[in-house]
């Protein structure tokens, strides 16, 4: 897992549109190990926060129902080309992740 | 005199603890930066997720808000949903899928500076709606699209 995101952010008119995957299982705790007959654990992401400048824009709550490796999309006002956003995410195992992207 | 200067100091250490909360409140305006909803991700019937999210009240049927999914999806594990409203002051868009063993999906808290607008994929188990719940200007809004399932997408 070395490269656990992907964020685009650009200006569409006003508006700064975004685009972004998490690489992460995203398991539900309902499927089951086909070799060994187990159920796999649950971990899924549960909080994703953006941010704009340190100003919280979107904040995400999610549950096992999202799909593996998580694809957001927002579009959001009072940005402007070159500023940064900000996404981290947290998941229910304790793990965590962030990453910036510069708007362009 | 010394049982003043315990209350003194009891009353010191209140305001201060307000003063932090209050500062925390002005750094995130408008966004009830409410911990995980638990009970409602946990929740395994339709109607108890809506409830432990929402509550009792019923959202209105909307022509302001759009689901986006495709008609028939092939792969139940990644079913790409767009919502988008033209409703003013949308404070948050939550993702329902009535026939999942989690039927809340996700629940995003818009700023006042995000659009009413989100795109995202979702695990469908089998053919079902998807229902979007907007709450904007205090009120709760809702708005459906069917889709069809080839192969479901939550395992087993």
């Amino acid at each position: 897992m070395k490269n656990k995101m992907k964020i685009r952010a650009w200006m569409d008119k006003d508006k700064t549109m975004v685009k972004a995957i998490i690489f992460h299982p995203m398991e539900t705790g309902l499927r089951k190990d086909k070799k060994t007959g187990k159920k796999i654990p649950p971990q899924y992401i549960t909080e994703v926060a953006c941010e704009h400048n340190g100003k919280s824009v979107l904040n995400c709550m999610w549950g096992p129902g999202v799909s593996k490796n998580p694809f957001l999309s927002f579009r959001f006002g009072g940005a402007k080309s070159g500023d940064t956003l900000k996404i981290s995410w947290k998941d229910n195992t304790g793990n965590s992740g962030s990453s910036e992207a510069k708007i362009g | 005199m010394k049982q003043q200067r315990r209350t003194l100091l009891k009353a010191g250490m209140a305001a201060s603890t307000l003063a932090v909360a209050a500062g925390a409140n002005l750094l995130t305006p408008r966004m009830v930066l409410a911990a995980w909803p638990e009970q409602a991700f946990k929740a395994k019937k339709y109607p108890d997720a809506m409830q432990a999210l929402i509550g009792d009240t019923q959202p209105v049927d909307n022509k302001d808000i759009t689901v986006k999914a495709p008609d028939i999806a092939e792969n139940g594990a990644v079913v790409s949903v767009t919502v988008k409203t033209t409703l003013p002051d949308v404070e948050s868009i939550s993702i329902f899928v009535p026939v999942n063993t989690f039927p809340l999906s996700a629940s995003y808290e818009m700023s006042n500076m995000a659009d009413g607008f989100i795109t995202g994929r979702f695990k469908m188990a089998k053919t079902s709606d998807v229902v979007a719940v907007v709450k904007a200007g205090g009120k709760l809004y809702t708005a459906k699209k069917a889709v069809k399932v080839t192969l479901g997408g939550c395992g087993g």
